[in-house]
């Protein structure tokens, strides 16, 4: 239920961006400042998505196997890897963390 | 970008998604790291309010490309608001790569579509795969695929000094917050981060092509 709604706003908050200039701006540049804040906000939030996922656990901050994960990820994104063995080695890696 | 897509139908059914929601989120929201993001804060058990806020302040990018684009896409009303519905990182890097304007116009319709196709497929494959597996995150170390898949999209962001500081400053923030905060507000409060990146920005559009992450910058 919770992801049906989100997904019908998420839907049109989304369409809104996507539409806003074509069909309302019509060509008129964006305030500078938006610009600004349209190109910063992803590196922020997607930053805070990698450490929660990585390191939340019911509300709390744990470091586990899925760090081991992250490590891999990170030594295989260095590496230029495609994006296929960046996710299977944090996969295995944490996968073989665990079964030590 | 096909294995970016999969990797979405597999996230969507680890945070509870049914297969029809996941495609749903495909076709209709039709960018990765918005889906991604929205997704994520669901399986957290975050409010719909916090995955809808989090999904669209990293599309906000879209008003972005529209200017860019806006000029080519010319036409009668409904024909603009179907075409925005392929405004992505890839369809403006191919449009905006040709100086005519109706070469604008195919280069941006026919490489959405491309991209709209394989997203779709991809997605779809991800999510049916998933439904019929056991215990992915003991034994395959999937909850470890989510926060890879993160860092692939950042990576590329942080050759940039502006969105460097920003996503450390927002990394901080979320963590600072998660013990405090229900689930989905921690990366809400991490678009705060934003204050540490503010004066290096040069305004060029340093966007990331979020659909092929391990990929060179689309613009």
């Amino acid at each position: 239920m919770t992801a049906t709604v989100v997904l019908i706003g998420l839907t049109l908050c989304t369409y809104a961006c996507k539409a806003a200039a074509p069909l309302v701006l019509g060509g008129r540049p964006l305030p500078e400042n938006l610009g600004r804040l349209a190109d910063l906000l992803p590196a922020a939030l997607l930053a805070a998505l990698v450490v929660v996922s990585a390191l939340a656990d019911d509300g709390a901050v744990v470091a586990d196997a899925r760090l081991v994960g992250l490590g891999a990820a990170a030594t295989a994104l260095t590496l230029k890897a495609p994006f296929v063995v960046v996710v299977v080695a944090a996969s295995a890696a944490t996968a073989v963390a665990r079964a030590i | 970008m096909a294995p970016f897509g999969v990797a979405f139908g597999i996230a969507s059914t680890e945070a509870g998604l049914a297969v029809w929601q996941a495609s749903a989120f495909s076709v209709l929201v039709f960018t990765g790291s918005a889906q991604f993001a929205a997704v994520g804060v669901i399986g957290d058990g975050g409010t719909a309010i916090s995955a809808v806020a989090a999904g669209a302040l990293l599309n906000l990018r879209s008003l972005a490309f529209g200017v860019v684009m806006a000029s080519a896409l010319q036409g009668p009303w409904w024909k603009r608001a179907v075409w925005s519905q392929l405004m992505i990182d890839e369809s403006t890097a191919v449009g905006s790569a040709q100086s005519d304007l109706r070469l604008r116009r195919y280069g941006y319709v026919w490489g959405g579509i491309a991209v709209f196709v394989a997203w779709n497929i991809s997605t779809l494959v991800g999510a049916a795969a998933l439904s019929s597996s056991g215990d992915l995150v003991a034994d395959w170390g999937i909850d470890a695929a989510i926060p890879a898949v993160f860092l692939a999209l950042v990576w590329p962001r942080l050759a940039d000094r502006g969105q460097l500081r920003s996503a450390l400053l927002g990394a901080v923030i979320a963590l600072a917050v998660l013990p405090i905060a229900p689930p989905g507000v921690p990366i809400l409060a991490a678009g705060i981060g934003v204050v540490a990146g503010w004066r290096d920005q040069s305004g060029a559009t340093a966007a990331a092509d979020d659909n092929q992450p391990a990929e060179e910058p689309a613009l």
